[in-house]
């Protein structure tokens, strides 16, 4: 990455709109660049001084009366006033059309992808492709993915903690090619898949129930981690917490 | 139209629930927009107005953008209305495509303290008087919390777009800002 790019994306970073790929590539190139590393300081403090700076404004309560005023039930004199107040309408709502559309795609995005992780989790059970490689052990496990998927996904052993590593597969999500590394709590499999530029960056970890699963997001060393199971909510936050803490430890060491 | 008669009074429950709670945040963007209070209470008015008469092409996920997009709309008109002001939205691409070396000046600490002892008039001042474009995208970002996609449908323009406004908007402010420190 250039210094360039950095000045642009270094924008998107502190907003904490990049993929963890991007986050982790401009991180890097301000690792090794004073210039960018400042310029990075400065917007930081830019940003936070701005969200001190109580920059909002209060509708003055007439305001507010005379909204509520206009917008009621079906009054004679009410839909008059409302006539006129759009004779520009029509521009406008081909743009607001527009908008809401775009709006209504990327939740849809999102949800695609969970659904996606979702089938992917129960294919997994069904079609007896639950592991590529089986194998309890991380150091069969991690290298198996050389060579099949462009990125080295983190695989923990995390039996000590009760999540019995299993194996890995490849999958796709989202069209794209995702290392999947299968986990088991007594009879539940845990799914995780890690993707590289997968859904967008999300800043901490993120719990969410979709169709009686349970998936808990995060992001690690500029890669989206997903993990779908049956168990139980807590069990599932644990699992996450328990993979980022060794995952943090293990690279300590 | 087939829920004309009783709907009516559904609708509008329905709309008041779902859009005045973000009227603190149509008026704030109307502030910075228009840069004049009474005519930032007449453009909440007749955003609401007209979110109200489209509310039925709106189609559920988060209403505060398509608010905002209605809002930056009647603004719009507002500015061309005033005729003069469209002038400034006309040369915004030229502006957006120099580049007079803001981002290359020497960072050190005491900008960090110069920018820490601004207070929140001051900021308002100086976000005010960035071009129209520049505005729009920091105000949307900083004050109204809005994500970039959601930037980039309110304002019609691509999320790349978005993000380099962002940064020149941050450029200038930060500019800006440091000449203030300086002194008259």
């Amino acid at each position: 990455m250039t210094c360039d790019e950095a000045e642009v994306m270094l924008h998107a970073l502190i907003d904490d709109e990049l993929d963890a790929g991007h986050a982790h590539e401009v991180e890097t190139h301000a690792a090794g660049c004073a210039r960018c590393a400042a310029q990075l300081a400065s917007y930081r403090d830019l940003r936070q001084a701005l969200r001190g700076g109580n920059l909002r404004h209060t509708a003055p309560a007439s305001l507010r009366r005379s909204i509520d005023r206009a917008v009621p039930s079906p009054a004679a004199t009410d839909r008059r006033t409302l006539l006129k107040g759009f004779a520009l309408g029509s521009l406008l709502s081909a743009a607001a059309a527009a908008s809401v559309t775009l709006v209504v795609l990327r939740e849809d995005r999102d949800q695609r992808i969970l659904s996606e992780a979702i089938s992917a989790h129960l294919r997994s059970l069904q079609a007896d492709h639950l592991t590529d490689v089986l194998s309890t052990d991380q150091h069969t496990v991690k290298p198996w993915f050389n060579g099949r998927i462009d990125l080295a996904p983190p695989v923990i052993d995390l039996a000590g903690q009760g999540f019995t590593l299993i194996g890995g597969r490849l999958d796709f999500i989202d069209g794209k090619p995702v290392a999947v590394i299968v986990y088991r709590r007594r009879v539940h499999v845990i799914n995780l898949f890690v993707t590289q530029g997968v859904g967008s960056s999300l800043g901490g970890p993120r719990m969410e129930t979709v169709q009686g699963f349970n998936i808990r997001r995060w992001t690690d060393q500029g890669l989206n981690m997903l993990a779908v199971s049956d168990i139980n909510r807590e069990e599932l936050d644990e699992f996450g917490t328990k993979f980022e803490e060794a995952a943090r430890a293990a690279r300590a060491t | 139209m087939a829920y004309e008669g009783g709907g009516d009074r559904g609708k509008a429950e329905r709309f008041r629930a779902a859009a005045l709670p973000y009227l603190d945040d149509v008026y704030t963007l109307a502030r910075y927009l228009l840069r004049n209070t009474a005519d930032a209470e007449d453009a909440a008015q007749e955003c609401y107005l007209r979110a109200f008469r489209h509310f039925e092409t709106f189609r559920g996920g988060p209403i505060k953008p398509w608010l905002l997009a209605i809002l930056r709309n009647v603004c719009r008109a507002e500015y061309a209305r005033r005729g003069a002001l469209t002038a400034v939205v006309d040369n915004l691409d030229e502006a957006e495509n120099t580049s007079d070396g803001l981002w290359s000046e020497a960072q050190s600490s005491p900008e960090t303290e110069a920018l820490q002892r601004l207070n929140g008039e001051s900021m308002q001042r100086l976000i005010t008087q960035l071009p129209d474009a520049f505005r729009e995208a920091l105000v949307l970002r900083e004050v109204n919390d809005l994500s970039y996609r959601e930037i980039a449908d309110v304002t019609g323009v691509p999320v790349g777009t978005v993000m380099s406004r962002l940064a020149r908007a941050r450029g200038l402010l930060r500019a800006a800002w440091l000449a203030e420190e300086k002194g008259p």
